[in-house]
């Protein structure tokens, strides 16, 4: 990352859901940054979830379908008054399809900082496997 | 010439009378203009972090969001009324063979000051990261906070 080491950062607005239902609670839905990537055994996807406890995160996975969900606390005490406000808390939410290629009984999810760390494995017959052949 | 006489107006411009109204007219519109476009990107200073500031009667709160920073990588200074949070945010390497299919975080340097509406007393600013949210609870100095009156009989 020595590019990255160089760059000043610069302020991303929080992206609103696009509606994946009608809400029921008022609030801000935001979606997360994320990055995924893959290795020949894992996909790894980090997501940026700041305010998020991990008591109030809630990964679930049903139908091939991975909905990470996190609920922020609103993060003044009753008796503060707003001078500046320049970002929103709210929910955050994002769906994403996995393939049969992950093995859903070895997902680990790890909350640290602010940052989710879900590691889905692959199946082994998925993994890529070199066959030598031998000359006989 | 009737109108120039009857505003008191010297005789030079007399010639365009309007040309000072389509002036200050052009002007208002440039006004409101920049006025629509702050509106349309938010309050945002455009400096990162973002921060959200709420005061109480005795301390001033600045919170920022700051997800995967630690806190070894973050350098808060307290200077008269000025706070001034500077940092890095390091991505973690990941594997160098790892094929990337969605790369929206990033990493980088960053640095702002925040000047307090009020004098603080900057000894005792208290620091607490939780969760990847930065809090920083800034005492108002003595003078700063509100004081009753009692009204005497």
């Amino acid at each position: 990352m020595t590019t990255n080491a160089q760059k000043e950062m610069t302020v991303k607005e929080k992206q609103e859901v696009t509606a994946p239902a009608e809400q029921t609670r008022p609030g801000a839905v935001f979606v997360p940054s994320v990055d995924i990537f893959e290795t020949d055994k894992q996909i790894t996807l980090l997501a940026d979830l700041p305010g998020v406890a991990s008591e109030t995160l809630t990964i679930d996975l049903r139908d091939n379908i991975l909905t990470l969900s996190g609920e922020v606390k609103p993060f003044e005490g009753a008796d503060e008054r707003d001078l500046l406000i320049e970002y929103e808390v709210g929910k955050y939410y994002r769906q994403f399809t996995l393939s049969d290629v992950i093995n859903q009984n070895k997902i680990d999810a790890q909350l640290k900082d602010g940052v989710l760390r879900l590691t889905l494995p692959k199946v082994e017959k998925a993994k890529p496997r070199t066959i030598t052949v031998s000359a006989g | 010439m009737f109108f120039p006489r009857f505003l008191g107006m010297p005789n030079i411009g007399s010639m365009r009378p309007f040309e000072e109204l389509n002036r200050m007219r052009k002007q208002m519109d440039r006004i409101m203009d920049s006025l629509m476009d702050a509106k349309a990107q938010g309050l945002q200073s455009g400096v990162f972090p973002a921060i959200n500031l709420t005061e109480d009667d005795n301390h001033f709160y600045l919170r920022a969001e700051l997800p995967g920073i630690k806190a070894d990588d973050l350098d808060i200074q307290a200077t008269g009324r000025n706070i001034t949070i500077v940092g890095e945010r390091k991505l973690d390497t990941e594997d160098a063979a790892a094929k990337y299919h969605r790369r929206e975080r990033e990493g980088g340097r960053f640095s702002r000051a925040v000047a307090m509406p009020k004098e603080i007393d900057a000894d005792r600013v208290e620091a607490r990261m939780q969760n990847g949210v930065l809090t920083l609870k800034v005492p108002k100095s003595e003078s700063a906070k509100p004081r009753r009156i009692a009204i005497g009989s």
